[in-house]
């Protein structure tokens, strides 16, 4: 028999489950509003490298579409691209996309473009 | 033993049966040089996201290996040598990269402009030719060093440089494609020698923004985004000349937003019309390709993206742009009628058929797989796990005018 190099008595394995049960019980409640924020956030990422960046590039660094890199838009505010964002650019391939985001997405992804957020 | 180093035992055991696994599961890097094996039923996928592709074997409906290090994937196109054994593989970093289908590796690679968005390969398959967004222009590539030949900057008559699209082979070493910026339609002619003869035919309509050839490489039609009408080329007709088709074609009606611009691929050689998509409308236009008069339209259920037709002509399979991307309708051309619709998957890109049509192949993005069904009976047969796959494209081919 090797030498015990463990206390005899330690804590059992039920024991700390329910030590831990106990810990996460007792933390305050993640507020459901901060995880959907979380998978929407996810989701306009998703959108923006997938879907608009069949023309502005997976990296966003330009195709059909100008490029949407942090540094390509500094001339651009939030608000005048979320305007461009959901109501489009008459005359070129811009579309619209008001029917299919809202006011608030548009602003969340002018957000990440303008601080190179996106993953 | 402690009861906890057993179980670290197990754990370290089960973790190591896991690898050992997912090892045998993934497919293996380089077939070994004595397996003798054909590569006219081989293709490639896009993985789009990774970078890679993945090398795929029709016949067994299986990935057979990856290929990695190619750069920005995200609107890659590629074409085949002459004896499908190496696919040249554009990307939109303006990387092109000459990959051996039988090594699964790298041959050459090399990065030739800023952006670009397709290629094509020369009638012998000794030059490639890339369009460029970034600098504007076309290039001209040996097939086999992959050192330039020939550079054709895209200065419109506009004097400003152009994106290119729809850069297809054509018949006597000719490539010919369209100045997005500008609305022209170039042919360059290199059948004299490295420097080519380039025919630009201006005022050809807006925004040109794809462009293909019929499979007998006689009309090259290019699709306007700035307008209702494509245009047309008969590259049998002397002096080379465009007229404007399918003029007016929205009736006046206001467009749908277009959320991906469709596609000019996927034509094969039978019947005597072609089905094209209609820009910011939910339609395909069927175009007498004698007249080249519409003859019809199908109504579809979103912006079709590619219409892509059975080998054999009958039936044409149709994708469609963000958000009703997760779509297909098979269209019969007699009909003209969809004669199946169904859900395939999350973000369909991409759909190629095997080369006599006994099965289809299509990406689900959002899905990470690659589905193949029976063409004729729209039956799952198999389905490939692929990351984030878009583009499929078979060796076959490489026996086909402007692919």
């Amino acid at each position: 028999m090797s030498k015990r190099l463990y206390p005899k008595t330690r804590p059992s394995p039920s024991a700390a489950v329910l030590g831990l049960i106990a810990a996460l019980a007792a933390m305050p409640a993640i507020p459901p509003v901060r995880g959907e924020e979380i998978a929407a956030s996810a989701r306009l990422s998703n959108l923006v490298r997938q879907d608009c960046g069949s023309c502005h590039g997976l990296t966003l660094k330009g195709g059909l579409g100008k490029p949407l890199t942090a540094e390509s838009l500094t001339a651009w505010d939030r608000d005048q691209l979320a305007a461009i964002i959901l109501d489009g650019v008459p005359g070129t391939p811009m579309p619209p996309w008001r029917r299919l985001l809202t006011e608030a997405e548009a602003r969340v992804i002018a957000d990440m473009l303008k601080e190179g957020a996106l993953k | 033993m402690p009861k906890y180093l057993r179980r670290l035992c197990v754990l370290i055991a089960s973790g190591m049966i896991a690898l050992l696994i997912a090892w045998i599961t993934t497919p293996t890097a380089v077939l070994a040089m004595n397996e003798l094996r054909g590569t006219g039923d081989l293709g490639i996928v896009v993985e789009r996201s990774a970078g890679s592709i993945l090398i795929v074997d029709t016949t067994k409906r299986a990935a057979l290996a990856r290929v990695e290090g190619l750069g920005d994937l995200s609107h890659a196109s590629a074409v085949f040598s002459p004896d499908q054994r190496f696919a040249y593989v554009f990307g939109r970093d303006g990387g092109v990269t000459k990959v051996d289908l039988l090594t699964a590796s790298i041959a050459k690679r090399s990065i030739q402009a800023g952006n670009a968005i397709g290629g094509a390969i020369f009638d012998d398959g000794s030059l490639i030719a890339v369009s460029n967004y970034e600098p504007g222009g076309v290039r001209v590539f040996a097939a086999d060093s992959l050192d330039m030949v020939a550079d054709i900057p895209a200065i419109g008559a506009n004097g400003k440089a152009s994106k290119t699209v729809g850069l297809v082979d054509l018949p006597g070493r000719r490539f010919a494609y369209a100045l997005y910026d500008a609305g022209e339609i170039w042919i360059a002619d290199f059948s004299a020698g490295a420097e080519p003869a380039v025919t630009k035919l201006s005022n050809i309509g807006a925004l040109p923004y794809d462009g293909n050839v019929t499979p007998d490489g006689r009309h090259y039609l290019v699709g306007l985004f700035g307008e209702d009408g494509v245009a047309h080329v008969d590259l049998w007709r002397e002096p080379l000349a465009a007229e404007r088709i399918l003029n007016g074609y929205g009736r006046g009606e206001e467009k749908l937003p277009v959320y991906k611009m469709p596609h000019f691929e996927g034509w094969t050689a039978s019947g005597d019309r072609l089905l094209i998509p209609a820009v910011g409308r939910h339609e395909l236009i069927a175009v007498d390709l004698k007249s080249f008069k519409e003859v019809g339209r199908v109504v579809t259920h979103g912006q079709p993206v590619f219409a892509v037709a059975r080998p054999d002509g009958r039936y044409v399979w149709v994708n469609f742009a963000h958000p009703l991307n997760d779509t297909i309708d098979v269209v019969d051309i007699l009909t003209l009628k969809v004669v199946h619709r169904f859900r395939a998957g999350p973000a369909v890109l991409h759909m190629e058929f095997t080369p006599r049509g006994r099965d289809v192949w299509v990406s689900a993005r959002d899905d990470d797989r690659v589905l193949v069904y029976d063409a004729a009976t729209f039956a799952k047969k198999g389905e490939i796990a692929a990351a984030k796959p878009s583009g499929i494209f078979f060796t076959a081919r490489a026996t086909k005018i402007g692919q």
